[in-house]
């Protein structure tokens, strides 16, 4: 059967989608899509093929946007996301991720909503905001958002979400309940540097073998665990920066994810020395390989931002990031060469590759 | 509002009207405050009172709407016939 690739950008000036075929040499760019919202996240709902769009509009609010003919026509909706007539105002969908029939959108100020009938309507995952630490949580710089929503692979009552500058959180119970899952990530930038929540989860994603190893891209470092997130040991060992905001896993490895360290929190967030690389572990993050080639080798002052990362499930493995300055990269050997696909764009908020039958 | 008297003319932006295909940029509603025509235009364009109140309810804050070209809140009376503009603050810079 012949495949098709596509990739799926947001940007705070719409959406794009880039068509290519299995070779991931060639690509065509449509849009900007969603009429120039700023979509922070594009995904696909696994058991349709509808891509979804989590953003909100200056001027019109927070919305998720649906397409069932890849991207030509859309539909929106923010029916019941919303913390009540008494509650904070919501900003933007941060995240839109599906899984076992549901639909669910993270947001700021951070908070979950779920849909079960495609998007059209939502409900409030009132257990997270419920959470007892929920009065002590504070934005980070970029606002207080829950970006990171990892579905557990078959078990449909389990869900793992990150919030920037509170941490990670699990439920086993559907939403009901939830914990906090921070164990052995450090908060350096606080007054306790193993605090039970504050830590700032950059990216949280779910390894190949699918059920209870994580691995989270953080502020302070990067972390795996191999018991659902009850405890994390620290990875940062061999990398150039405990700092940086994307990963992505590998679809079949579980010891495989790529990272892209950036200078510092606090020193401009950009590719150290002004190198272009990504990194990449085979052994669960023991061990880290440096590829640049193909990548600026000086004087490339960019930032990637936590969801501007991607991989596809072909063999072998294509891994994609978008920078801030607009730059779409692309590599079918599994991060070892790179390839500039796209330039001029936006600057780029996620990425997100779809195989396409 | 009086049974049989003219509906208000919503003037909707071309940014608004873009999120809902067909939808045109004049359409009746009915209404005694702008609460009551938001409601009414809803009934018609589903979806579209999400756009433009936030929570409280209240009108989001870079929408402006004016009832006979003077700004409006959402308990300002619309009288029959009235037009009421609804005109995205001119926002933004990035």
């Amino acid at each position: 059967m012949t495949q098709r690739m596509a990739l799926l950008v947001g940007t705070p000036k719409g959406a794009f989608v880039l068509d290519g075929d299995a070779d991931r040499h060639d690509w065509r760019l449509r849009g900007p899509l969603c009429q120039g919202w700023p979509i922070h996240d594009v995904s696909v709902e696994p058991d349709t093929g509808a891509l979804l769009a989590a953003g909100g509009s200056t001027w019109y609010g927070p919305a998720v946007w649906r397409s069932e003919d890849l991207g030509a026509t859309w539909t929106h909706s923010s029916e019941g996301i919303s913390y009540g007539d008494d509650g904070p105002k919501i900003t933007t969908a941060w995240n839109v991720t599906a899984a076992h029939g549901i639909i669910y959108a993270g947001v700021e100020p951070a908070g979950l909503f779920r849909s079960r009938d495609r998007g059209r309507t939502w409900e409030h995952v009132a257990g997270l905001t419920a959470h007892p630490t929920r009065p002590e949580w504070q934005p980070g710089n970029g606002g207080l958002i829950l970006h990171s929503i990892v579905p557990h692979r078959t078990d449909v009552d389990r869900l793992w979400v990150g919030i920037s500058a509170v941490g990670a959180f699990e439920t086993t119970d559907g939403g009901a309940t939830w914990e906090t899952r921070n164990k052995g990530v450090r908060a350096g930038f606080a007054p306790v540097e193993y605090p039970e929540f504050g830590q700032c989860v950059h990216k949280l994603v779910m390894a190949a073998d699918g059920g209870e190893h994580l691995y989270q891209q953080n502020h302070c470092g990067v972390y795996r665990s191999a018991d659902g997130g009850r405890q994390w040991e620290e990875i940062t060992n061999g990398l150039p920066s405990e700092f940086g905001f994307p990963m992505a896993a590998h679809p079949r490895d579980p010891g495989t994810v790529w990272t892209i360290p950036l200078n510092g929190a606090d020193r401009g967030r950009y590719m150290p020395d002004g190198s272009a690389a990504v990194w990449r572990t085979h052994d669960g993050g023991d061990t880290w390989i440096r590829s640049g080639k193909g990548l600026p080798r000086r004087d490339a002052y960019v930032g990637v931002l936590r969801e501007a990362m991607a991989v596809d499930r072909l063999d072998p493995v294509g891994v994609y990031f978008g920078t801030s300055t607009g730059q779409l990269y692309s590599s079918s050997d599994e991060g070892r060469t790179w390839s500039m696909i796209a330039d001029n764009l936006p600057p780029i908020w996620s990425v997100e590759a779809a195989v396409l039958a | 509002m009086t049974e049989g008297a003219a509906p208000a003319i919503v003037h909707l932006p071309r940014s608004l009207v873009a999120l809902f295909p067909g939808v045109e940029r004049r359409v009746p509603a009915e209404g005694a405050t702008v609460a009551e025509v938001i409601d009414d235009l809803d009934r018609q364009v589903p979806g579209i009172r999400n756009r433009l109140l936030d929570a409280g309810p209240s009108i989001r804050t870079h929408i402006n709407i004016y009832v006979a070209a003077e700004r409006a809140s959402l308990d300002t009376p619309v009288t029959p016939g009235a037009d009421v503009h609804v005109v995205p603050a001119v926002s933004g810079g990035r």
